[in-house]
């Protein structure tokens, strides 16, 4: 340790030494180190602000970084060509044309119902599983955790709130949908069999109402529940009080409704059924069911009108009836 | 009137639903019958004028030749679609606000609930099981009416209409969903909601219910309101037939002769109502025979539940054949 110098001095006078400049002694052998770090720290400077100045700039322009061109792959601008990738490029939106009828946006053709219905799916859907976080399908538990979800859980009875009036608001959207279908004759050719699958659809709402009204194991549901599988008991042949259940050896504990509730009684099993059902099968069965409805509509020509309306005297003449089964080898 | 069993009624929370649909289903009535109607002026207008039919605009709404036929859907359509969701989220967020859905008593096998009702949207069905046993009511008319809707598309054999809204090119169509929808459907569920009280009895709009009123209400079935008895005094000669069950056999073989006459008269009268216009007829020639016989059989099926209401409401008849296996 020199006195009074320090280690700064020790290293200035070692780097000297190795840097191998004439000049070395000991202001020289500061200015090797110091210089460096001085000529570095300047170019750095200049770098910091020429880069900089050049980046500011280009964060004017946002939408050309490539931070935004990976996510947003087209202009988001009024030009017909981007209006029409909008829809077309996201796979959300492209359920829907580019383009449709100027007319087939009207309220007061469509009423909006189908959509409104999709909508109330997905509102149930979200709240739904935001209430499976509170439920548990036990006997022991399911009452009290509605009591629960309710009054302790912040919002949880808006949640519960929300979760049962859509549900009551997408059978009656389901319902008007079917109506204005059949009102403006869109299930007539070549929409047969997407009215069908909406017949479909709307047995699945029903089905997926009343599996929900069991869970909350209250008296309402439970007695509602009672008296549906009731009648379950009753199918001919294979309900152990229908006709001719009891010829073919149907008896409460091997027919329709055992299999339905996992027992004779509206017990445990028929709630933890009944949370299966709502929760994951009948969902999903929905959800294939509505990807072919929303499917054949758009294969189907899109929105049916409002059509340019036919007159009477323009009904063409059918050749012969249309059979509906054909000989084997195609012919009529 | 007792007010306030009104008020009971319609506010409880899961009743709300049908008083919604008792404002929705007439609106949307209307409003298809108001397009209906201007469409059918139209038709009208063009029916009368050949020429203008082959040039004129056929739509009713607004249109101008220097317009676009075709929009973008972005914007115009989903901006629509945002203002629904939108209008439909604030709707469910106000209604959940205010009213709370029901949770009663925590389920007790022991206590049933007087009435037991099924949901609202049920309560159609349970309302069909005082007039058919439940293999009827519960199973065989569900999937009557499941069928029956799918096989509209099939059996319609009217082109017109397709695509608008008209009254006067498919009447009979609509008078039969409406009657089947509307006149059916959810009427029955109004009378389950508002009318039926404790023990499925009927109660008037402003009647008190009371459990335990008694309705004197006499169950007898066709063959015991006959001019003749049906006692089993002709079959009892029959090979095999014992003293007691001659009655049984009697009745079952009396019940195919009302079933049987009732299939046959109804099954004629919807060919006579399929045929009723001029138009009707038409549309009859296009049908294949599968079209008329499966028709048929549907509105046959579908008017049974009128008649049945009528027997059993105003003639207090319950079945009209009774079998050792089934009675309808």
């Amino acid at each position: 340790m020199r006195g009074g110098r320090g280690c700064a001095d020790l290293l200035r006078s070692e780097v000297s030494m190795g840097d191998g400049m004439p000049e070395e002694n000991g202001e020289g052998k500061k200015s090797g180190l110091v210089a460096r770090v001085r000529e570095d720290v300047k170019a750095l400077k200049e770098t910091v602000k020429v880069k900089g100045k050049k980046e500011i700039e280009g964060l004017k322009d946002p939408e050309k970084t490539q931070l935004y061109r990976s996510i947003f792959r087209f202009k988001h601008t009024e030009e017909p060509r981007n209006r029409a990738l909008s829809v077309l490029s996201n796979v959300f939106f492209h359920l829907h044309p580019a383009k449709i009828n100027r007319d087939a946006t009207k309220y007061n053709y469509t009423w909006g119902m189908g959509g409104i219905t999709f909508y109330l799916f997905i509102v149930l859907t979200f709240t739904g599983v935001l209430l499976m976080f509170y439920y548990h399908p036990t006997k022991v538990q399911a009452f009290r955790d509605i009591l629960y979800l309710e009054n302790d859980v912040p919002f949880g009875k808006l949640l519960r709130n929300m979760h049962r009036w859509a549900a009551h608001l997408m059978i009656i959207a389901v319902w008007l949908h079917m109506f204005r279908v059949f009102l403006t004759g869109s299930y007539k050719k070549p929409r047969e069999f997407n009215w069908c699958v909406g017949v479909l659809l709307m047995v699945l709402t029903m089905l997926l109402s009343f599996t929900g009204y069991l869970l909350p194991d209250d008296q309402l549901g439970f007695w509602a529940v009672t008296v549906g599988t009731n009648m379950a008991r009753a199918t001919p042949l294979l309900g152990h009080e229908g006709p001719f259940g009891a010829q073919l050896g149907m008896t409460a504990y091997n027919d329709v409704r055992f299999a339905l509730l996992g027992g004779s009684i509206v017990d445990a099993n028929a709630l933890l059924r009944a949370y299966i059902w709502h929760c994951i099968a009948i969902p999903l069965i929905a959800a294939v069911f509505m990807g072919v409805h929303f499917w054949r509509v758009r294969k189907d020509g899109g929105i049916s009108g409002p059509a340019p309306v036919m007159l009477e005297s323009e009904i063409k003449e059918e050749k012969g009836p249309r059979p509906v089964i054909m000989k084997p080898s195609g012919t009529q | 009137m007792n007010w306030h069993q009104i008020w009971e009624v319609a506010s409880a929370p899961d009743n709300v639903p049908i008083v919604a649909l008792l404002f929705l289903v007439p609106f949307y009535c209307w409003y298809a019958f108001r397009q209906a109607l201007a469409n059918d002026r139209l038709i009208e207008k063009l029916e009368a004028d050949p020429a203008a039919a082959k040039t004129a605009h056929r739509k009713t709404q607004p249109w101008n030749p220097k317009w676009e036929r075709e929009v973008h859907t972005w914007p115009y359509l989903m901006r629509i679609e945002l203002l629904a969701a939108i209008l439909v989220t604030v709707l469910l967020m106000v209604w959940s606000i205010t009213l709370n859905a029901p949770l009663e008593e925590p389920s007790n096998p022991n206590v049933t609930m007087n009435p037991a009702k099924a949901p609202w949207y049920f309560l159609g069905l349970q309302e069909m099981l005082v007039y058919f046993d439940p293999w009827i009511a519960g199973v065989v008319m569900p999937t009557l009416i499941i069928v029956g809707l799918m096989v509209i598309p099939y059996i319609d054999a009217n082109p017109l209409g397709n695509g608008y809204y008209t009254y006067k090119q498919r009447k009979f169509a609509i008078w039969t969903f409406c009657a089947g929808f509307i006149g059916l459907w959810v009427a029955m569920i109004v009378i389950g909601t508002f009318i039926r009280g404790p023990g499925w009895m009927w109660f008037w709009p402003g009647q008190t219910w009371d459990a335990s009123r008694v309705d004197f209400m006499v169950n007898r079935n066709l063959d015991q309101v006959m001019p003749f008895s049906v006692n089993g005094s002709l079959v009892k000669y029959l090979p095999g037939v014992t003293p007691a069950y001659a009655p049984i056999l009697a009745r079952t073989i009396f019940g195919i002769f009302p079933v049987g006459l009732f299939f046959i008269v109804a099954s004629y009268g919807m060919y006579r109502l399929m045929t009723l216009t001029p138009f009707a007829r038409k549309i009859f020639q296009r049908m294949s025979l599968l079209q008329i016989v499966t028709a048929d059989l549907f509105l046959v099926l579908m008017v049974s539940l009128p008649i049945k209401i009528i027997l059993r409401l105003v003639f207090v008849i319950k079945y009209v054949w009774v079998t050792p296996w089934f009675s309808i």
